[in-house]
């Protein structure tokens, strides 16, 4: 589904990136984790399509097309989905209009017609459901107000609404109380499919108690140093990431 | 008007003025009258304001007044009726409705002077008649004729306009809407004058819309003096859609007394050059104000907003809030003044400009200017001019909204802080509707007017 190659990529002149290579097939879940600065969330945003990073070296092929060539828009119609570390408040801009809008655009894309308002609004409620929102999001502006457990359950909404092939979840977890985290955790493997896949990106192995991760890398100084299964996971939680460092050094 | 352009522009108004003096005075009565002589001197000593009076450094007003104008020192003869042509669409808001034309009362067929709890909406002409005492004591007593020449000129030539009277205790039953047209078959200049009288503890609603119904280049100079009685309270909301061939200077003179509430928005949807002064006295205690205007504009017109905010007495909060959208070559100003005066203790003043530029070419200039004598008050001022957020620009676009729905999108969320602030829902539907016409260019003004006479300063 997704391949990432000898990936660089540049930030006002300093490289985050520094040659990643990734392998995600459909129905897998992947754990990228890493220290703080070690290029995650670039990343996340590099798949996405933000452009404040260039890309120098290397390529991102998705479904055999060339992602690099893709504006955001497309990567979404095409099925990609980035959860925000931080989602934006848009004050002003109405939760359910925008939501509904950004599944016409998908629809269309895959030459539907418009939803229907009332299977919309139905939809809204069982995925509402899912992650326990139980606020009435008619009346609130894309993210104002929301606090910070919300604001990613709202992430999580999002994603179950436009059903992705490809949802990167940056830091979904962090900043979450642990009856939160479960809410996110059951959405995340309720959405699960065969079809689909998952990359979660986390600082901590917490999460990984409730999503277990088909392989989990981790990204250190800007390159992927070690894969494995969700044991590597635990084995970073119990060493740290110093152990690792020091391995990296040695090497 | 004289066509001998070897004389000083202000001098071709002033003689004007004193040919037709007589004309002016006819039928007013002598209160009104007595005002004139003084105030051409006022505006003869200072002239046109030009770009080094410091209140006028983004708007020269000179080249507006150089063009030859027919002035309308008397109402334009129309032979036919009004109302056929000109109805207000905005569905299912209901007002008591009167039209002024090129700055004229204009009788409709169903008048509605006679109102419940002895409100009063009439010509202004007519009231100065009918009502001496009432409009003297007020006429002319919030205007500044001394500092603002083009005041000055608005009092010289002052002959109609809307009088609005709401007696003690009233609450209106529903908003006043005064609709400004502007038609001629050749260019025309207004210089209206209103009066509103709130008395304590009076409650209204008014809606201003100022449309043009020709094509030919219009100026208007108008003057609105507005007494807010003790613990009134007054909203105020102001629609301009004239087209880009004209030139509007709105002059409102506010004075509010304690304990009294004004909130007023100032919607700029067209017009070439609009200039709005705001002059807002809050003349007592626990007065709370509320200024708030949103402008967009594009090609090459220019909206100017002066704000002149004056607590005299403590406890009282003032809330100045602009936002505009400037788009191609458009230049926008915002000068928003807070005086606190030494007895003004407790004052609360907050003043915030926020610009959206769509393009290089665009210009904003924002100039706040805050003048405090009372050591105890808490006041600010904030402004921003730049580009839509990047973020929130990715987060829309990340989740499949293209690059211009999510523009759009977030254009109209900054649109909307303004916007929400109208209590009248039917208008603020409509507005809400018009901004988002308006912001992707589906709005040219011709497409809800019937008259299709094409907008000369858009090609």
């Amino acid at each position: 589904m997704l391949e990432i190659k000898n990936l660089h990529s540049v930030i006002e002149g300093n490289e985050i990136l520094k040659g990643i290579d990734l392998k995600v097939n459909k129905g897998e879940i992947h754990a990228i984790m890493g220290p703080n600065g070690s290029g995650k969330s670039t990343l996340a945003s590099v798949l996405a399509g933000k452009d404040i990073f260039e890309i120098t070296e290397g390529e991102i092929i998705y479904e055999g097309k060339n992602l690099m060539e893709m504006d955001p828009e497309e990567r979404a119609k095409e099925g990609i989905f980035l959860g925000f570390q931080y989602p934006v408040e848009i004050p002003g801009v109405s939760m359910i209009n925008f939501l509904k809008t950004a599944l016409n655009e998908q629809r269309k894309h895959k030459g539907l017609e418009p939803i229907k308002s009332s299977d919309f609004l139905k939809m809204v409620r069982e995925k509402k459901d899912l992650v326990q929102i139980d606020s009435n999001l008619t009346n609130r502006s894309v993210n104002e107000g929301f606090s910070g457990g919300e604001k990613k359950r709202n992430e999580i909404f999002q994603m179950a609404m436009l059903n992705p092939r490809l949802s990167i979840l940056d830091e979904t977890d962090s900043g979450l109380d642990i009856d939160a985290l479960r809410v996110v955790a059951h959405g995340v493997n309720t959405l699960r499919s065969d079809d689909n896949a998952t990359i979660i990106i986390t600082h901590y192995q917490r999460l990984l108690n409730y999503i277990i991760p088909d392989r989990v890398h981790v990204l250190y100084d800007g390159k992927i140093v070690k894969s494995g299964d969700k044991n590597l996971a635990i084995e970073l939680e119990e060493k740290g990431y110093e152990w690792l460092a020091q391995e990296v050094a040695a090497k | 008007m004289g066509t001998d352009t070897k004389l000083d522009l202000k001098d071709r108004y002033t003689d004007f003025f004193y040919e037709n003096l007589e004309h002016l005075k006819n039928g007013l009565p002598e209160y009104i009258n007595d005002k004139r002589e003084a105030a051409i001197q006022s505006f003869q000593e200072k002239g046109f304001p030009h770009k080094k009076v410091e209140k006028y450094k983004y708007t020269d007003m000179n080249p507006a007044f150089e063009k030859q104008y027919r002035t309308y020192i008397q109402p334009k003869k129309i032979d036919f009726n009004l109302d056929d042509i000109f109805k207000c669409d905005v569905p299912e808001l209901d007002t008591h409705v009167v039209l002024l034309l090129n700055g004229w009362f204009y009788e409709n067929k169903t008048p509605q002077k006679q109102l419940p709890n002895g409100v009063i909406i009439s010509s202004f002409r007519e009231a100065a008649n009918k009502y001496p005492d009432l409009i003297d004591a007020h006429y002319n007593g919030y205007a500044d004729t001394e500092n603002e020449s083009l005041t000055a000129l608005n009092t010289a030539f002052a002959q109609d306009g809307v009088f609005l009277y709401v007696p003690k205790g009233k609450v209106m039953d529903k908003p006043v809407q005064i609709i400004n047209l502007l038609m001629d078959e050749e260019d025309g200049l207004s210089q209206h004058r209103n009066l509103f009288v709130m008395e304590e503890s009076s409650e209204a609603q008014v809606i201003v819309c100022d449309h043009t119904l020709s094509g030919n280049n219009f100026l208007t100079n108008s003057v609105t003096e507005v007494f807010v009685g003790q613990n009134a309270h007054l909203h105020f909301n102001r629609v301009q859609n004239e087209h880009n061939g004209s030139t509007q200077i709105s002059n409102i003179y506010l004075n509010q007394e304690r304990d009294s509430n004004v909130s007023a928005n100032t919607i700029t949807l067209h017009g070439g050059l609009v200039r709005n002064n705001f002059f807002m006295r809050l003349n007592g205690e626990n007065c709370e104000n509320q200024t708030l205007g949103l402008y967009l504009a594009d090609r090459s017109q220019h909206v100017d907003n002066y704000v002149h905010m004056d607590h005299a007495y403590p406890n009282s909060r003032s809330n100045q809030l602009f936002k505009g959208v400037l788009d191609d070559i458009s230049t926008g100003a915002f000068n928003g003044r807070i005086l606190v005066r030494q007895d003004a203790q407790k004052t609360e003043a907050y003043q915030s400009n926020n610009n959206i530029l769509l393009t290089n070419d665009a210009k904003m200039n924002s100039k706040p200017q805050l003048e405090i004598y009372a050591d105890d008050v808490s006041c600010s001022h904030g402004g921003t001019s730049g580009q839509l957020n990047e973020d929130a620009m990715f987060y829309l676009r990340s989740r499949g909204l293209p690059h211009k729905e999510a523009q759009l999108l977030l254009m109209y969320a900054f649109a909307h802080e303004v916007i929400g602030e109208i209590k009248i829902e039917p208008l603020k539907e409509r507005i809400h509707e018009l901004v988002e016409k308006r912001l992707r260019g589906e709005l040219s003004r011709c497409n809800y007017c019937e008259m299709h006479c094409g907008e000369p300063g858009k090609n």
